[in-house]
């Protein structure tokens, strides 16, 4: 009854905190959020008052447990939230992508491309992955370290927390409440909160590691060790601000100019480096061996492939700052850093896809398996792609233009995408107890439209920056520059429109996602045709790998 | 030290007793994990994924 | 198999792999290595902390533009990051310093030219022209994709607490004085008000244009704010000085 009370006075005081702020606010978004904040209050509050279990919704259709089953609430909300999120994101990628093409879709000002394109970027990595990687997370470190999920009061806080900054800076973007650094525009208020919940995250994360049954901690919980670390020195060194009021959203970056071009690169190109790839590895570490059946093809590799990894990403920032006025030494440093990332990228990749060796058979039979691997194979091109960017040469041409766009897009879409569907399929299954998904062929049909959005996505943006980056330097025989501004923007068009149209494509086949996954949940199965005509071979599909005698 | 002399003294560094120490230290690390003692291990560690159960402890 | 082997226990990944405490600090030390390397020497470096003839802290005016250009994402589409190449320096001029964004928190160099590079921007079109192009960009230039900000003009500018933005950026190391502190809302009205008096505006804060900027006497807008911020990009240093070049001559490698 005590902590009944205690934890209602919370609710109560926050509730206050809020309502206060919002009312003394200096400026309009700042009180947006705070009022936000107060209906995140009350809906507390009232759960803590009337007992609801707040799991009671997430745990729909799902089967009777027992007491010694894994803490998998919070990771059936997430899977939840990752689809949400992800359509949201996608719908708000192909709003700005077509509003590229036709600018009256612009709708001032709450709707102008430069306010939702931060929406969009936010909404597919931090909303969109960072549910994926919160799920995915508390779900292997419990199967890895077969204990149950430790302190599962904070590891709600960090779900339904997490999620309410997702809202706040969403809203906040909108309303023009944006610090305008790339990757990292929430405000100082929300950016706190995050740090809050960043940090309630680690804690679960490494006090269920601690209570584990199993001596070894296994590579997968490294990488997502690495990923929470690492982001949450980044995020913090990065947004150090200086409020102009406690009572205003308005801050300003401790550091400014090249100092602040160099902080805010280092932590943009790392939260790549350790949200997009390191946490999305971990998924590959755990997720490509159980659904393939076999152990991941060397683990001495996966210790390699993990210190490489994480020593060399973060020296690759000042790639994005190529013949700028940032020093030429830290330049080169970034360019060779980047060049050197290679290898431990494709490591990790030929790591992934000879997991399968034996089992190739299952590309063919098995559409989980077929999208791991291309998410892998996707992989190794951006991460060959990216140093090939990252060479000062290349970069004179490559760098403000689509070319950027599309490179960031083809490991957006193809590896953490792809990886994030085949995660989700497999998840959705086992978390709600049913026997398999809805349909197979419905994941075929997601599958090969999400690959052929991104080819006319990948393409048309190649040509895109290509065409924008010779036109810009093109030189006639009389000596002048050739191409006015407004005419490469002219030229862009027909790539504008095939860039939206693949982003249609991949949006229906997370659309398809949904459905497949939702009446999976459902607890119904479609009576469908096997996908493949000649039966699956059992001989052709050897077992798992000779293990040494026991 | 100026300025001058200290990036002097780094570079001469980086480009000879620096670099083989780091070349050195770079394939000892990037060995040790294949030398024989450990095959057991790991292969106990990489299969360890496989011996549990779905759902429960 | 057992792997509790002596031997086992000797090497040294194998302990890293069982106490997760050990783990995380060894990650964290490795990860931040390269971050301290190319960060830190940049806060002694001469070019990157040397002051250039010219740079001044924007006006309560000009940053409040600033502050609206931050509002407006303007850096998802425009850089303000010339590069020495001969193709930019001709279309958008004399290449970047790293001095001129010394007082710029945050940096918005940008990263995508969906539209045009602005570092230099200011004074290359008349501040007409401005404000027609951002009620309705197409009516200026038709292949534009950029978005409409006609609403600027129409909403008044909020420059009650412009004070305590100049005691933010004084804090994070813009030298704004006391004085410039006290006398911020008066500069703002004195910049882009015509029935105000500038006063000691140009002392101030040397090359300040004081003029209506949204062509609307009545209200002093965000349009106001806006412009005069685009008006002053990239003239307070003169590049072809003896000065800015010497300085120039250091930053070698461009």
């Amino acid at each position: 009854m005590e902590s009944l009370t205690t934890r209602a006075g919370m609710w109560f005081a926050l509730l206050v905190i809020a309502l206060v702020a919002a009312a003394l606010g200096h400026d309009f978004g700042f009180s947006a959020q705070m009022t936000i904040v107060a209906v995140a209050a009350v809906v507390g509050l009232w759960w803590t008052l009337t007992g609801s279990k707040i799991d009671a919704l997430g745990n729909w259709r799902r089967p009777v447990g027992s007491e010694t089953d894994y803490d998998d609430d919070p990771v059936r909300w997430g899977v939840i939230a990752t689809l949400f999120w992800g359509i949201a994101g996608l719908a708000a990628g192909l709003f700005i992508a077509l509003q590229l093409a036709f600018p009256q879709l612009n709708f001032e000002p709450y709707l102008n491309f430069g306010r939702v394109r931060p929406l969009h970027t936010s909404a597919v990595i931090f909303a969109f992955g960072g549910n994926a990687l919160i799920a995915s997370s508390f779900y292997v470190v419990q199967r890895t370290c077969r204990a149950r999920l430790a302190l599962p009061g904070l590891a709600r806080f960090v779900f339904w927390g997490y999620q309410l900054f997702i809202v706040l800076a969403a809203v906040g973007y909108l309303l023009g409440v944006t610090q305008s650094k790339e990757y990292a525009e929430p405000e100082w208020h929300v950016d706190w909160w995050l740090t809050i919940v960043w940090v309630a995250y680690l804690v679960v994360f490494v006090a269920t590691i601690i209570k584990r049954k199993e001596p070894h901690i296994y590579v997968a919980n490294w990488f997502y060790l690495a990923f929470i670390l690492t982001v949450a020195m980044l995020h913090v060194v990065n947004n150090l601000d200086m409020p102009v009021s406690v009572l205003g959203s308005r801050s300003y970056p401790l550091f400014g100019g090249v100092q602040g071009a160099l902080v805010q690169w280092w932590y943009g190109h790392n939260a790549v480096g350790f949200f997009l790839t390191a946490g999305f590895l971990a998924m590959m570490y755990y997720f490509v061996p159980k659904q393939a059946e076999r152990p991941i093809f060397s683990y001495r590799l996966s210790i390699i492939h993990f210190w490489s990894l994480i020593f060399l990403y973060i020296w690759a920032g000042p790639h994005h700052l190529h013949y700028t006025a940032l020093p030429d030494w830290a330049q080169t440093l970034g360019m060779v850093f980047s060049i050197m990332l290679w290898m431990p990228s494709w490591g990790g990749m030929i790591n992934g896809l000879l997991t399968l060796n034996g089992a190739w058979d299952k590309i063919r039979t098995d559409p989980i398996i077929r999208m791991m691997v291309w998410a892998l194979a996707f992989y190794g091109m951006s991460t060959f792609e990216g140093p090939m960017l990252s060479i000062k040469w290349v970069n004179s041409m490559s760098h403000y233009t689509d070319w950027t766009i599309g490179h960031v897009h083809s490991g957006a879409l193809g590896w953490n995408g792809m990886i994030t569907f085949a995660v989700l399929y497999y998840l959705a299954p086992r978390l709600w107890g049913r026997e398999r998904l809805y349909s197979l062929r419905m994941v075929n049909w997601h599958f090969w439209l999400a690959t052929i959005g991104i080819v006319f996505y990948a393409a048309s943006l190649w040509v895109a920056g290509m065409m924008q980056g010779y036109m810009w330097r093109e030189y006639g025989a009389d000596g002048y520059l050739v191409n006015s501004f407004a005419e490469t923007v002219a030229a862009m068009w027909p790539m504008y429109v095939a860039r939206a149209f693949g982003g249609l494509l991949y949006l229906a086949g997370a659309i398809i996602m949904v459905v497949n996954i939702w009446l999976t949940i459902a607890g119904k199965q479609r009576d469908e045709k096997p996908l493949t005509s000649p039966a699956y071979n059992p001989a052709a599909d050897r077992p798992l790998v000779s293990q040494p005698a026991a | 030290m100026s300025w001058h002399s200290t990036y002097e003294f780094l570079r001469h560094m980086a480009d000879s007793w620096g670099l083989l120490a780091m070349t050195l230290v770079f394939l000892t690390l990037a060995l040790w994990p294949f030398r024989p003692g450990a095959r057991e291990h790991n292969n106990r560690a990489a299969t360890m994924i496989f011996e549990d159960r779905e759902n429960g402890q | 198999m057992t792997d509790n082997t002596p031997k086992d226990l000797l090497s040294g990944h194998a302990r890293l792999e069982r106490n997760v405490t050990l783990l995380g600090a060894v990650a964290l030390v490795v990860v931040a290595i390269g971050g301290i390397v190319e960060i830190a020497p940049l806060f002694w470096i001469d070019n990157t902390i040397e002051k250039v003839e010219g740079m001044r802290p924007y006006t309560p005016l000009e940053q409040a533009g600033r502050d609206i250009y931050v509002r407006e994402g303007c850096y998802t589409c425009h850089s303000q990051m010339i590069r020495p190449f001969r193709d930019e320096v001709e279309r958008y001029g004399h290449y970047s310093l790293a001095a001129e964004s010394m007082y710029d928190h945050p940096f918005q160099w940008g990263s995508k030219r969906t539209g045009p590079d602005l570092a230099r921007v200011g004074g290359r079109y008349s501040d007409a022209w401005h404000v027609q192009h951002l009620a309705n960009p197409q009516s200026v230039v038709p292949e534009s994709v950029m978005p409409q900000y006609g609403f600027l003009s129409e909403t008044p500018l909020e420059f009650e607490y412009v004070g305590d933005h100049l005691t933010a950026l004084s804090r994070v190391g813009v030298p704004y004085t006391d004085e410039q502190i006290e006398q911020a809302r008066q500069d703002v009205l004195g910049q882009a008000d015509p029935g105000t008096p500038a006063g000691d505006l140009a002392t101030r804060y040397p090359g300040a244009q004081a003029r209506d900027f949204d062509g609307n006497p009545d209200l002093i807008s965000e349009m106001d704010a806006l412009v005069a911020y685009l008006q002053v990009l990239g003239t307070m240093v003169d590049v072809d000085a003896a000065a800015a070049q010497e300085d120039l001559a250091r930053e070698t490698g461009r």
